[in-house]
């Protein structure tokens, strides 16, 4: 068995605690020349006014566009004549920094990230550079079929609750947001009292407490983060199709999923994996694709934000077998609830996942994204030492129970664009209205 | 800091900024070859004890018969389906109960597959790997579902993307007699008629040992994969010789072309066009050094010309950039992009981008943004250094088209000895419009639906 795999110097985690009393977690890597660094703020796309779906995403994508004494351009260049990367990006939970540097560069590097946070300028033309950018995004994906599939199915299984927005916005949103607006989402969640920090690489525990500090004097203390409803998905037993002229039909399913801290969180998370998880042996994998050839792609996994658990799934097939797989995809997901797993198939499933955890920590990024997800989660700076146990641990009787809270009757809400004939009993409506190249289509990967 | 500095430089240096092109020498890159011609490199990366495992076939959809488009990619497809010794993807099985992952692509040039393992594992899937080199079983039973497989993977690339088909057009178009005009997936009504037949005459053809190139990254040393691959891959005995790679070559190009896609789902216009390019194999001197610098300047990032100039500056485009494909057998692609903002049309675009080419093929780059893009290549180098899944991509995808590992390491150095004449050259020569496809993507009104509402 991998146990290699977990015992490496990667649990290593030192928890910084600065003079200023903020804390970071650092693993200290001094064998490449890279320093990493990942951010988090809780808080995300969630915090969005009602009336202005897109405030949060335009507020993090403008923090590199000008800060401080510098404009943007002067703020890209530095970034640039020091190759130092720094990117913004939000989601439904969070607003979050990544940085990249080279040792000699680190003092700037931090500077620039300290400038971002704390003194963003927000200028005129530049939010209206971001807006026009998200706004041709926005019509880019607009008829994208998988894009279209997935924003459908959040506003259908989060009717009234943020996570039925769509985190960028909309056209129309992002028209009525301004500076106001902008600055006001930062206010409301750039703070001392909502971050997370993770740091790896060439760089001892002292250092990093001085640049954390320096880094979050210009914060405010406290962030002003509106609570957000915890709530179960609806929709489930619906079908909606979203009709698009296109030969296939893209399918999003999913229902109820555990929250991060869910008791049986682990043996769900084994279920899941069985079932439709990421190798090519699992169930819908063997069903679908392999044996007959329905689909290119297939899949499912567990996607537990703040607020919402859910379990998520995928498939896309022509149009004419989209009944076919939907019924050899639910068949699948009560199976799974009314027996679980084989014995066999526990083991290899726990195998597959005690030896793949290693994976996660190969490069300096990935381990300081870990760092950051570990505290976002609560999971406490030990868990990568226990995980592997937690999932060796976990017996058949521990994924049947699981499997049949996570799947119960097997009801879905299921979102198909495309023109799926047989889907009986959907409600259908009309697509409302995009897409893009750029990056040369080098290569392909097999699945 | 010349070409020795790089060849000696260390992971472990202490840099300064000077140093840029002997830390991104990277680790100690070892390479040789066994006796029946396989290509193999290690590339040592201790701080986790796991191994990326790739196999690449110097072979590509470049390299399929005219009218059977698509069969390297089935091919490759149907390498999971198991051999002889190992049946019905047991392969696969292994790699999941070893906690491994696995996957494989297919380019113009090039076939991968990789795995990537707890070390200890490494044995064990070179073994598994060695053995589906030559030893491929396939029946209809599992051909025919992969092909149905592979025509799904089709319609999720092109069929629900208006711009991926003006990307086929446009590379139709731009390339009148070389096969890189043909997507690598292959044409439908190609893939359609390919069976069992074709991939495994395919397969006899080109996956032979003294046809491949073995890259292991990680936790291993050179003297372990040594003996390792001997006592697998070793094994296989060679049973072709693929002989050269040679493929109709492209006249000297004489006409500017262009390609319009209207689409009603599309919603968003944009143009883009590719230049037939020089790639790093067919380019004399330091020209695709240049061409990668070019594309840095003219269009990779927020403080490059054409974003500055089209994005910042005139307002008239969401974003607009660049970029080159020099990684190549033949000659590559240069092509630039830009999205329409506001009231832009997409020849209000064309006539800015045109300026700032012109500037750049009459001017050159000033000393200031040259040095800017030397520091951000030489820096990517470095930053690659983190991942060995990448190093073992970028070592294997440079073999695997010509290159070698001595070029892979200088690169650095080659880049920073460009001149800003040699980008105002590169520039003047290949961004000439006889050389290029310019492609529209534009919306068109439904046939048979209402009109379409405003994108959400």
């Amino acid at each position: 068995m991998t146990s290699a795999a977990s015992s490496t110097h990667t649990t290593d985690i030192q928890r910084v605690i600065t003079p200023g009393g903020a804390e970071a977690w650092l693993v200290e890597e001094r064998t490449v020349p890279v320093i990493a660094v990942e951010i988090a703020f809780r808080g995300g796309a969630a915090q969005d006014p009602e009336d202005r779906p897109g405030a949060v995403n335009l507020m993090a994508t403008l923090l590199d566009e000008g800060a401080g004494d510098m404009d943007a351009d002067a703020f890209q260049e530095t970034l640039e004549e020091k190759a130092i990367e720094l990117t913004f990006s939000s989601n439904r939970d969070n607003v979050a920094a990544s940085l990249r540097t080279l040792p000699e560069n680190l003092d700037e590097a931090f500077r620039l990230l300290g400038a971002a946070l704390g003194r963003p300028r927000f200028d005129a033309a530049a939010v209206d550079r971001m807006r026009g950018q998200i706004s041709a995004q926005i019509r880019r994906s607009a008829l994208d079929p998988d894009d279209l599939a997935g924003r459908t199915f959040f506003s259908e299984a989060f009717p009234g609750h943020p996570y039925g927005w769509p985190p960028r916005g909309t056209v129309d949103s992002l028209a009525t947001i301004g500076r106001e607006q902008v600055a006001a989402a930062h206010r409301q969640i750039v703070a001392r009292d909502n971050v997370v920090i993770g740091a790896v690489g060439a760089i001892s525990a002292d250092r990093l407490a001085s640049l954390v500090d320096g880094l979050l004097a210009g914060l405010p203390e406290r962030a002003g983060t509106i609570a957000v409803p915890t709530v179960r998905p609806a929709g489930q037993g619906r079908t909606e199709i979203v009709t698009l002229d296109v030969p296939q039909s893209s399918i999003i399913f999913g229902r109820a999923g555990p929250l991060r801290d869910a008791d049986d969180f682990i043996p769900a998370y084994v279920a899941n994996h069985i079932l439709g998880g990421g190798s090519f042996s699992s169930r819908l994998f063997t069903e679908v694709r392999e044996k007959r050839g329905l689909a290119y792609s297939v899949y499912s996994y567990l996607s537990p934000y703040d607020h919402a658990g859910l379990v998520l799934g995928g498939v896309a097939t022509r149009n004419d077998r989209a009944a076919q797989s939907i019924d050899l995809i639910q068949s699948e997901i009560r199976r799974m609830a009314e027996q679980g797993p084989s014995e066999t198939e526990l083991e290899s499933a726990k195998k597959f996942l005690i030896g793949s955890y290693a994976l996660r920590f190969d490069t300096s990024t990935k381990i300081a994204n870990q760092l950051v997800q570990l505290q976002l989660d609560h999971l406490g700076i030990d868990y990568i030492a226990r995980r592997n146990a937690m999932v060796a641990a976990v017996t058949l009787d521990d994924v049947r129970a699981a499997s049949k809270t996570l799947f119960g009757d097997g009801e879905l809400l299921v979102v198909a664009v495309g023109k799926p004939t047989g889907l009986s009993g959907a409600n259908v409506r009309p697509a409302p209205g995009s897409a893009e190249m750029h990056a040369p289509a080098e290569a392909i990967a097999a699945g | 800091m010349g070409i020795d500095t790089a060849a000696t430089g260390g992971a472990s240096l202490k840099p300064t900024a000077d140093e840029g092109a002997a830390r991104a020498a990277g680790p100690d890159v070892c390479a040789f070859t066994l006796e029946n011609g396989l290509e193999v490199v290690v590339i040592p990366d201790r701080r986790v004890p796991v191994v990326t495992h790739m196999i690449w076939y110097k072979v590509g959809s470049a390299d399929e018969q005219r009218g059977q488009s698509g069969v390297a990619h089935f091919l490759e497809h149907l390498m999971f389906k198991g051999t002889e010794k190992n049946p019905d993807g047991a392969f696969s099985h292994a790699v999941a109960e070893l906690g491994g992952q696995e996957n494989a692509f297919t380019s113009y040039d090039y076939t991968s597959y990789f795995q990537r393992v707890a070390r200890e594992h490494l044995k064990t899937v070179m073994a598994f790997e060695a053995d589906r080199m030559t030893g491929l079983r396939l029946t209809d039973d599992v051909v025919n579902p992969e092909r149905d497989v592979i025509l799904e993977e089709r319609r999720s690339r092109v069929d629900g993307d208006p711009s991926a088909q003006l990307g086929e057009a446009l590379a139709a178009t731009l390339y009148l007699n070389h096969p890189y005009g043909q997507p690598i997936i292959g044409w439908e009504h190609e893939i359609e008629a390919l069976d069992r037949h074709d991939a495994i005459a395919f397969y006899e053809r080109f996956y032979t040992p003294n046809n491949a190139i073995l890259v292991v990254a990680g936790d291993v040393t050179p003297e372990e994969v040594r003996a390792a691959a001997a006592e697998t891959y070793g094994k296989i005995a060679r049973r072709v010789d693929p002989g050269p790679r040679r493929r109709p070559t492209e006249p000297e190009p004489r006409a500017a072309r262009r390609v319009a896609l209207s689409d009603p789902r599309v919603t968003q216009p944009s143009v883009q066009r590719s230049y037939l390019s020089p790639s790093y194999e067919t380019a004399q001197g330091d020209r695709a050094y240049a061409l990668d610098l070019l594309a840095q300047i003219l269009g990779g990032g927020t403080t490059s010309r054409l974003y500055k100039a089209l994005v910042v500056e005139q307002a008239i485009a969401a974003t607009a950039g660049a970029w080159y494909q020099g990684d190549a057998l033949d000659d590559g692609r240069f092509a630039v992009y830009a999205v329409p903002r506001g009231s832009a049309t997409l020849a209000d675009l064309e006539s800015a981008i045109d300026r700032e080419i012109d500037r750049l093929a009459a001017d050159g780059p000033g000393a200031a943004e040259l040095e800017r893009a030397k520091t951000r290549l030489v820096a990517d180098t470095i930053y690659a250094q983190d991942s060995q899944a990448t190093l073992a991509r970028i070592y294997g995808a440079a073999l695997a088209t010509g290159g070698t590992i001595e070029e892979v390491r200088d690169w650095p150095a080659r880049i920073r000895a460009v001149s800003a004449e040699a980008v105002r050259d590169a520039a003047r020569d290949v961004l000439d419009r006889r050389r290029s496809v310019t492609g529209e993507l534009l919306s068109a009104p439904a046939a048979d639906a209402p009109a379409l509402a405003a994108a959400e």
